[in-house]
Order: structure tokens, then C-alpha cells, then sequence
């Protein structure tokens, strides 16, 4: 049987009720829907158990992300078998609790949808075996608890709440995470087994005092301990079945059971000792105290909650192996008696429609089986002698009476001990006469209280009697259970103990005593204790917490404000001020410049033209508020780049750096036809000398760079593509081989979004309604005559001469300069000319328009070239070719590349020609305004 | 040789990356195609630098290098595409709000 399928039951499980919901609204039946897989569930672990109450340990491990080491690991030990058996089995009784809880006209199906996603997530806290998968088990918790308080989501209360405990529980799972991260690198793994094995190596590391504090965190802020108790009161803004399951029984346990599971870890120090002791005394005090106050039958509860789990994380922190078995003890007795009590309060809430203390009095009267219940329970809260509470709350005072790490002060222990007994028995007796004695009921919403259905009483019924079976027959009842728990606790070795009613008359029994009658006299003076709490400054967390959080959310939307403006200028400013920072950060790295390494003579006309094309690029960038004369000034230095090219052995560039030029220029015309004319002056003096600074920076650090790489050594792995370009790629040409073939998917991307591009444009033009200027910068009129005689005239013979080099360079590519890119950027050239000579109409009555298909094919060409070396058992794109002879022209080539040339060819063409196209018919539809 | 190459490579960024910095969209066209300019020329510039050794098998002793090129080729193109949906973005912002400047909306101390 796998571990991880009785963990994954309960996930599963949360399908299943909204699924019933929607067949049928039978509310039993979609409490058995709820109910069934984690029935089967706990029934699945029923023969593991065995094993382990045998000594065994189960495992069993799934691969996840081998490479973080995270593994679907569960283990089935002790401690994970005690947890699983309270998720489960409470999260049964809960479910048939819920049943009646909820009114019909709740959305059922999505409440236990809920609950099963947390047992699921709780399950797996329990039963991991890798530290990160707990956390991400945690984690899971903090979220279903979120939707389980928030589940009344009309009220402000429980979205506060709910906001709440996910803030604060959720960043203590990532302090525990920081920590958990922290034991990985100390201990070399993140398997549980082996953190558990390497505690003198954590203990030992240096990082100890960090961890520890880190993964206090996270339990702390799960077990709502002091100073971070604060949540769990404003949780009870859930439904009370909520808080019966997460507030009593088990996600406020997380905390105390990752105290357990990491004990033999991290506990034996002195450090533990003195955070978690004192934390937990804190807690201990603290709750116990603040429930005495609470008229709020939940929030009493609440506190009380607090309260006991302080006392089980002060016995963790006690350091001695006794005090950790009374721990696990008093987390089962807990569990049994808190959870009764949240049912019983449950009841009492749904029949009478108030938890105010103030109200309910005198219930007795109306409702007494549900009052006995409630009772024994509250008893057993108490450490009323003969129930469960009372066993473990004597091995709790035995303990703070043997620890001596506080020296002289170890007095203090058993004193706080005893004064937290005397509250625990002040609010129970407050909870008991206060509640069913007390005189008449007041002003209830609903009269006269009756008591519940019979099944809703039945969880209650079940769960007291195991507190009245525990506590008088502990040797027979959970002794078994304990001890596995707490030897898995401990990591093997078990001590002494004995768990029996009677131990002689000694001081644990006088502290029982003394907190028993304390406790009934300080009740019996609660009238004058309530006047001075009343007389106290009220401190409401949730204002506090909200305040926080808005004082939060306004930094953050300052900062935000500042940074995220909306002005697209200051984006690039900032950006471009990142990249300066970098340059000038990393050139420290960078060896010295030497200026007379490798480096190719200067002669005059290569000097001349750097001088122009700086010239040129400078009059591009000081004259830009003069647009045409900029775009001219641009022009010079795309043919300078050209030129560059030429110069430096690369033909194939320069013929597309010319061709790209004209389209460029045309574009940027074109657009000039329907932009402003001239740019105003407005930016301020400091913004041009801030943005010539950034340019100086980024322009002189770039310069400086590529100075550095085209002196320094290069390694190249370009010799493979030399070697192979004829006899692999069949062309002799290698930029053209390297396009088409070796990189072929590249070029098959890079022609794709060409197409994208286009077909943005096209959309982008779409109803576009633009007026155009209709004078120039100085004022003068744009010229009459738009179609004139001479460049008629020229245009139409250069068309056929056009295409026929644009088929030569496209047929030569493979082996020479040229190839598909350069052959579509002349052919666009070649059409474009006709457009500006005789414009749209001429050009459209004599062929197509419609580019759209042109785009497509070329891409799909290109495409199914490359699907096509499937079909011969080649990768994607591998390219074959042949020689083949015909008369007259004789031996010439063929190759699968040169098809997805075309591909490119047809592309490049389709895409030019529609961004062109559609932006000189928007001028053709200004003049049809015109003249209407 | 290589000084000059990189003293081109500095000025086109340098004046690439001030219009870009401009308010208007069409100084902003104009310095990314200067800035790819700039761009390009690194690119390339990574090859090394050499005069009168195309990369064709059989033509040159010692060729240059053929990626780099092969990389701005297409690189190139794309800078095309992207200059043009650029300008086209431009127009349809002067269509739909009536300025052109980058933000959508005039500065407020803007002088004529």
C-alpha cells in the first residue's frame, strides 16, 4: 500500500462534493460524498499502522524534481501515524458535525470541498519525509485555511480574519522555508530520515542559531504562539466546524508538531531551551489569562486554545525527554477535549443565535444532555481529576518542578505552571456556570434553546468519551499510541514514565489542588476582574494589523507612483540609466585598453568616411527637430554602415544594409507625410545635459567594449561551418549555408515574425483616420504634381531589370553574396518604386494587392521544407541536394534550401510590400476626404 | 582600423540612445534605427575584423567569420520590421490621442 495514495485520498476527495451537489442537494448524501475517501483513507492505514505500533517505520518515495531534491517523500512513523489518525479521524466527526451545522442554504459542497483540500494538505505536513515537500504541504494549509475562516465572505470579519491568519502564518512558512533551506545545506539533504540523523552536525554548524530561529518562526506563527498569538482569536470568524477542525485539533498543531518531528534536530540546546520555554510561558500566561475575559464563547475558547498550546510547546522546550512524551500527551488530550468544546459551543451558537456569555445563561434548563457534554469537556480542560486533561497536565507540573536550567530562578517554572492552572480552571468554570447556570437566558435571538439533532450530537458524544476513557484508563487505552508517537518523537529511545491516575500524594498534586481552588476563587471574583479589564486600554489587533497593512499598501503605492508614472520616456530613461550603471560597474573588470594590438592599418578614404558617417550621425541627431533634413542625414549614415560592410568582408550584409536603407527611408517619408512636421523645444536644460551624460556613458562604455573584443583573442567555433558548408550544406557561400541550413530554425523564427510584424501593421492601419500636413516646414505647399513624368518614365524599365537581378542574386545565393533575404528586399524595392512613381491605384489595377497570402505561403513554404525531411526520416529542416545536368545550360544544383529560400524570398517580399502598401493607401484615403 | 569601427559603434549608440531619450515619437524612430545601426556594427565587430576575405569556400585564404554575419543579416531585417511597426504604432497614437508624444500626452511646460 502507497503512502502517498492515502495522501493524495483527500485531494481527491474535494471533487467529490461539489460533484454531489450538482446531481443531488441531499445534505446527508453529500456528506457521505464529503466523508467517503477519507473514511477509506483511515481505513487504508489501518494494517500500516500495525506495522508501526510494531516499531517499524514505513516509507515510500516518488520522484518529484530530482534536481532540488524534492521527492514526493512520505514517511509513516509514531508521530506522522498520531497526527494522520487526528487528521482523519476529528475531520470525520467534523464533516458529520458540519451536516447540521450548516443551513441549507449554504453552499455545502464548496465548504467541505475546502475542508478536504486542508486534511489533504495537513495529512501531508504529517506524513512528509523531505523537509521542502512539508513546506509545500505547509504552505497548502496556510492557503485552505484562508478559504476555510474566509468562507463567510460577506462578512468584514471573516475576510479580515482570514486575510489575517494567511498574512501572518504565511510568512512564517517562509521564514520556515529560509530555514529548512538552511538545514538542506548543512546537512547535504533534504530527506527528513537524514535531517533527523545529522542533529549534532545542525547543533554543531554555525548556522544553528539561524535555523533555529527560522523554523521557530514558522511554528510559532502556525501554533499562535506569543508574540504572534494575535490571529488565531479573529480566525472564529469561521464557522464553528472550521474551528473545531483547524483551531483545536490540528493546523494550529502544525506548529507544535514540527517541534516534535525536528526534535532530535534541534532540540538539546540552550538556545532551545530559552526560546521556547520562555515563548511558550509567555503564551501560556498570556492566553490563559485574556480567556478568563472574553464574553465571546469562541473567543474564550480561542485564548484558551492560546493558552495550551503554550503549554505544550514550554514542555518541548523543557529539553528533557519526559517533558516531550507529556507533550505528545497533552496534544492528543487537547485535540479531544478543545475539539468537543468548539462542537458543543457550535450547538449552543446554532440553537440560541448569540455567543455572547452575557446573554447565554441558565442553559441547563433547556438543553441538559448537550450541557453534560460540555461539562466533562470543560472539566477535562480544567485537569479535573479522572479526565484525560488531568493526566497530562500532572506530568506538566512534574516537569517544571525537575527543570533546573534556570538556576536559582527554576522556581519560576513550576510558579508560572501553576498560575496558567489556575486561569485554565477560572475560564472553565466561567465556561460551565456562565453558560448552562448563572439564572435565565437574556434576550436571546432565538427562544426558547432546545437541543440539537440527534446526530449532530454524536461527534461531541464521541470525542468526551474518549477524554472519560483516557483519563480513567490511560494504561489501556492510548499508552500504545503515546508510546510509539513519542519514541518517534524522541528518534528511538523511550524513557520511564507511567501513565496512572494515582502517584501518591506529592507537589504536582498540590499544584493540581491549588490551581483547582485558586481557580474557583478567582472565578468567584470576577466581577471586580472584569471591571479593571474593562478599565484597561483596549487594543484590537485587527485595527492594528489593518492599520499596518494600509500604512503598507500606501509605501507601496508611493514607491510604485514614483517608478511606474506612466510616462514611457522616463521607463527608457531609467532603463538606459540601468545599462550605464552596469557598463561603468563592470569596466573594472576589463584589462587595460593598448592601443597597437593586431591591429589592421588606417588608411585615408577608410578615415574619411568615419568622419562622415560620425558626421552624419551627429547632424541626424542635432538637427531632429528638422525632420526631413534628419531623415537625409540618417540616409548618409545607413550607406556609410553599408560601405562598412563592403569594407570588412561582407558583402551579403551590405547588399541587404542598402536595400533595407531605401525601404527604410521610404517608410520613415511616409510617415513623416502624417507626423508633425518639426519637433518643439521642451525639454528642459537639466533633462538634455541628464540624457547627453547617459548617451556619453553608454556610447563610450559600448565603444569601448567592442574596442576590447575586436583586439583581444577570439575563439570561434565558425571553422566547423567553413569545413562543411559544401559538402554538408552544398553551397559555397557560408553566411547564405549557415541561413538556410546549418541555423535554418532561426531563420524559419526570424522570417515568422517578420510575418507578425506585418500582420500588426496591417491591423495597427485598420480604420486608422489620419490628416496629413499639407506644408512643409517652412510653409510651402507639398508639391502638385505626384506622380511625375520622369520618374514615370524611369521607374517602369527598372521594374523588369529590377526582378530579373533580384533572380539572379537570389539563384547565385547559395554559392555567392545574395540569397533569398537580399533577392525579396530588391524585388520590394523594385515594386515600392512603382507605387511612388504611379501610386496605389496604377499599381493595384495591374496586379494583386493583397499580400496577406504572399506572407503566408512564404512562411508555410518555409515550413513544410522543413516538415518535409520528416517524411525521409531527417530531423526538422535537414536539407538534401543534388547535381543535375541539362542541355545547354548544363550541370547546376538543386537543393531542399533553396526551397526555403524561396520561403524567405516570399516573405520578405509579402511583409515589405504590406507594411508599404497599406501605409501609402491611408494617404490615398486623406484625399478621398479631401475631395468628398 | 578597429579604433574607428569602435569609435562608430560609440557615436551611433551614443546618438541612438539620446533621441531615444526624446518626447516625440519620430526622434524616437529615428534613434533606435541609429541605435541599431550601432548594434549591428557590434554584432558584427565580434567577428573580428577583416579586409578582403569573404567568408565563401575557395575565394579567400584566410576567410572571416561567417556567424556574426549570418546573425546581423538577419538581424537586420527584423530591425526593418521592427522600425516599421514602430512607425506604424506612431501613426495610430497621432490617430487616436492627436500628439505624438511618447507618453500620449503633452508635457505641461512645453514650449513651442
Amino acid at each position: 500500500m502507497n503512502l502517498a495514495f492515502v495522501v493524495m485520498l483527500p485531494f481527491l476527495g474535494a471533487f467529490l462534493p461539489p460533484l454531489v451537489e450538482r446531481v443531488t442537494g441531499n445534505r446527508t448524501l453529500l456528506a457521505c460524498g464529503a466523508a467517503a475517501l477519507p473514511a477509506l483513507a483511515l481505513a487504508l492505514l489501518f494494517k500500516p499502522a500495525q506495522q508501526v505500533f510494531a516499531g517499524e517505520t514505513l516509507h515510500s518515495t516518488l520522484n518529484w524534481i530530482p534536481s532540488l531534491d524534492l521527492s514526493l517523500a512520505f514517511r509513516l512513523d509514531g508521530l506522522a501515524l498520531l497526527f494522520a489518525i487526528l487528521v482523519l479521524g476529528i475531520g470525520l466527526l467534523v464533516i458529520l458535525y458540519a451536516r447540521y451545522y450548516l443551513s441549507a442554504k449554504e453552499k455545502a459542497g464548496r465548504f467541505y470541498a475546502y475542508l478536504l483540500l486542508f486534511m489533504g494538505a495537513m495529512l501531508g505536513v504529517v506524513t512528509s519525509d523531505n523537509l521542502l515537500l512539508l513546506v509545500v504541504f505547509w504552505e497548502l494549509t496556510s492557503l485552505s485555511s484562508f478559504l476555510l475562516i474566509g468562507f463567510w465572505g460577506h462578512q468584514t470579519g471573516a475576510r479580515k480574519g482570514a486575510r489575517m491568519a494567511m498574512t501572518v502564518t504565511g510568512m512564517g512558512g517562509l521564514a520556515l522555508l529560509a530555514g529548512v533551506l538552511l538545514i538542506g545545506d548543512v546537512v547535504g539533504s533534504f530527506s527528513l530520515t537524514e535531517v533527523l540523523a545529522s542533529g549534532d552536525l545542525i547543533r554543531g554548524s554555525e548556522l544553528y542559531p539561524l535555523i533555529l530561529c527560522l523554523v521557530l518562526l514558522g511554528a510559532f506563527t502556525k501554533s499562535a504562539q506569543f508574540p504572534f498569538h494575535f490571529w488565531l482569536p479573529h480566525a472564529m470568524a469561521a464557522p464553528t466546524p472550521v474551528s473545531a477542525y483547524l483551531h483545536s485539533a490540528t493546523m494550529v498543531k502544525a506548529g507544535v508538531f514540527l517541534l516534535a518531528r525536528l526534535y532530535p534536530a534541534l532540540a538539546g540546546t540552550d538556545l532551545w531551551f530559552e526560546i521556547v520555554t520562555l515563548a511558550g510561558m509567555a503564551t501560556l500566561l498570556w492566553g490563559a489569562a485574556a480567556a478568563l475575559f472574553q464574553h465571546d464563547l469562541k473567543g474564550l475558547l480561542a485564548y484558551s486554545t492560546i493558552s495550551h498550546l503554550g503549554l505544550i510547546t514550554l514542555l518541548f522546550g523543557l529539553n528533557s525527554q519526559l517533558a516531550a512524551v507529556a507533550a505528545v500527551f497533552h496534544i492528543i488530550n487537547h485535540a479531544t477535549f478543545k475539539a468537543s468544546l468548539f462542537m458543543a459551543a457550535g450547538i449552543i451558537d446554532h440553537e440560541t443565535g448569540t455567543r455572547d456569555m452575557r446573554r447565554i445563561n441558565g442553559l441547563w434548563k433547556y438543553m441538559p444532555y448537550t450541557a453534560v457534554l460540555a461539562m466533562v469537556a470543560s472539566a477535562a480542560m480544567a485537569g479535573v481529576p479522572l479526565l484525560n486533561g488531568f493526566l497530562s497536565k500532572e506530568m506538566f507540573f512534574t516537569e517544571t518542578l525537575q527543570s533546573e536550567q534556570l538556576g536559582a530562578l527554576s522556581w519560576l517554572l513550576p510558579l508560572g505552571a501553576t498560575l496558567g492552572g489556575v486561569f485554565s480552571v477560572a475560564y472553565s468554570a466561567r465556561f460551565i456556570h456562565d453558560v448552562f447556570f448563572n439564572g435565565e437566558p437574556i434576550n436571546l435571538p432565538k427562544y426558547p434553546p432546545h437541543e440539537p439533532p440527534r446526530y449532530m450530537k454524536v461527534p461531541v458524544e464521541i470525542l468526551v468519551a474518549l477524554c472519560v476513557a483516557v483519563g480513567v484508563f490511560p494504561a489501556i487505552t492510548v499508552a500504545g499510541l503515546l508510546a510509539v508517537a513519542a519514541t518517534a518523537t524522541l528518534g528511538g529511545e523511550l524513557p520511564e514514565y507511567h501513565l496512572a491516575i494515582w502517584h501518591g500524594f506529592n507537589l504536582p498534586l498540590v499544584m493540581s489542588f491549588i490551581a483547582l481552588f485558586g481557580g474557583i476563587f478567582i472565578y468567584s471574583q470576577r466581577r471586580r476582574l472584569f471591571d479593571l479589564y474593562a478599565r484597561l486600554p483596549e487594543v484590537d489587533a485587527k485595527l492594528v494589523f489593518e492599520g499596518r497593512i494600509q500604512q503598507l499598501g500606501r509605501l507601496a503605492s508611493a514607491v510604485t507612483g514614483r517608478l511606474q508614472n506612466g510616462s514611457l520616456q522616463s521607463y527608457v530613461a531609467w532603463g538606459v540609466t540601468l545599462v550605464a550603471v552596469i557598463l561603468l560597474t563592470q569596466m573594472w573588470h576589463l584589462p587595460a585598453l593598448s592601443l597597437d594590438v593586431g591591429m589592421l592599418p588606417m588608411d585615408g578614404v577608410a578615415i574619411l568616411c568615419t568622419a562622415m558617417l560620425v558626421a552624419a550621425a551627429f547632424l541626424t541627431t542635432i538637427l531632429h527637430r528638422h525632420r526631413m533634413t534628419s531623415i537625409m542625414s540618417l540616409s548618409v549614415v545607413g550607406l556609410m554602415v553599408s560601405l562598412l560592410f563592403v569594407r570588412f568582408s561582407a558583402p551579403d550584409l551590405a547588399l541587404t544594409q542598402l536595400s533595407v536603407e531605401v525601404v527604410t527611408m521610404l517608410l520613415l517619408m511616409l510617415a513623416m507625410y502624417f507626423l508633425p512636421v518639426r519637433t518643439k523645444v521642451e525639454s528642459s536644460s537639466v533633462r538634455v545635459v541628464r540624457d547627453v551624460l547617459l548617451a556619453l556613458i553608454v556610447g563610450s562604455g559600448v565603444a569601448v567594449l567592442a574596442f576590447l573584443v575586436m583586439t583581444g583573442e577570439t575563439a570561434t567555433i565558425s571553422q566547423f561551418f567553413m569545413d562543411n558548408s559544401k559538402s554538408g550544406g552544398g553551397g559555397t557561400n557560408v553566411v547564405n549555408v549557415i541561413l538556410v541550413d546549418f541555423r535554418g530554425f532561426d531563420t524559419f523564427g526570424e522570417i515568422t515574425v517578420l510575418g507578425i510584424a506585418a500582420m500588426g501593421i496591417y491591423a495597427l492601419l485598420k480604420d486608422l483616420n489620419l490628416a496629413s500636413a499639407k506644408y512643409d516646414s517652412l510653409g510651402r505647399p507639398w508639391a502638385k504634381d505626384a506622380h511625375p513624368l520622369v520618374l514615370v518614365t524611369i521607374s517602369r524599365p527598372l521594374l523588369p531589370l529590377a526582378l530579373l537581378i533580384a533572380v539572379y542574386i537570389f539563384l547565385r545565393g547559395h554559392n555567392l553574396p545574395g540569397g533569398g533575404f537580399v533577392a525579396g528586399l530588391i524585388t520590394s524595392v523594385a515594386l515600392v518604386l512603382q507605387y511612388v512613381a504611379s501610386g496605389v491605384g496604377w499599381v493595384h489595377s495591374r496586379m494583386p494587392g493583397d499580400y496577406h497570402p504572399v506572407v503566408a505561403l512564404g512562411v508555410l513554404l518555409a515550413g513544410l521544407t522543413g516538415v518535409g525531411s520528416w517524411a525521409f526520416g531527417y530531423p526538422f529542416l535537414t536539407s538534401s541536394f543534388t547535381y543535375v545536368s541539362l542541355p545547354v545550360i548544363g550541370k547546376f544544383e538543386l537543393a531542399t534550401a533553396m526551397l526555403f529560400d524561396t520561403g524567405v524570398f516570399l516573405t520578405v517580399v509579402g511583409s515589405t510590400l504590406l507594411m508599404l502598401a497599406n501605409l501609402g493607401k491611408l494617404s490615398l484615403l486623406d484625399d478621398k476626404r479631401e475631395n468628398a | 582600423m578597429e579604433l574607428l569601427v569602435a569609435i562608430i559603434i560609440g557615436v551611433l549608440v551614443a546618438s541612438g540612445v539620446y533621441l531615444c531619450l526624446r518626447a516625440r515619437t519620430f526622434p524616437v524612430v529615428m534613434g533606435l534605427t541609429l541605435l541599431s545601426y550601432g548594434v549591428n556594427v557590434f554584432l558584427f565587430a565580434m567577428g573580428g575584423l577583416k579586409m578582403n576575405q569573404v567568408a565563401v569556400v575557395g575565394m579567400s585564404p584566410d576567410p572571416t567569420d561567417p556567424l556574426p554575419q549570418a546573425l546581423v543579416l538577419t538581424a537586420i531585417v527584423i530591425g526593418f520590421a521592427m522600425t516599421a511597426f514602430l512607425v506604424v504604432l506612431a501613426l495610430r497614437s497621432q490617430g487616436e490621442l492627436h500628439n505624438d508624444h511618447v507618453d500620449g500626452k503633452p508635457d505641461d511646460g512645453g514650449r513651442s
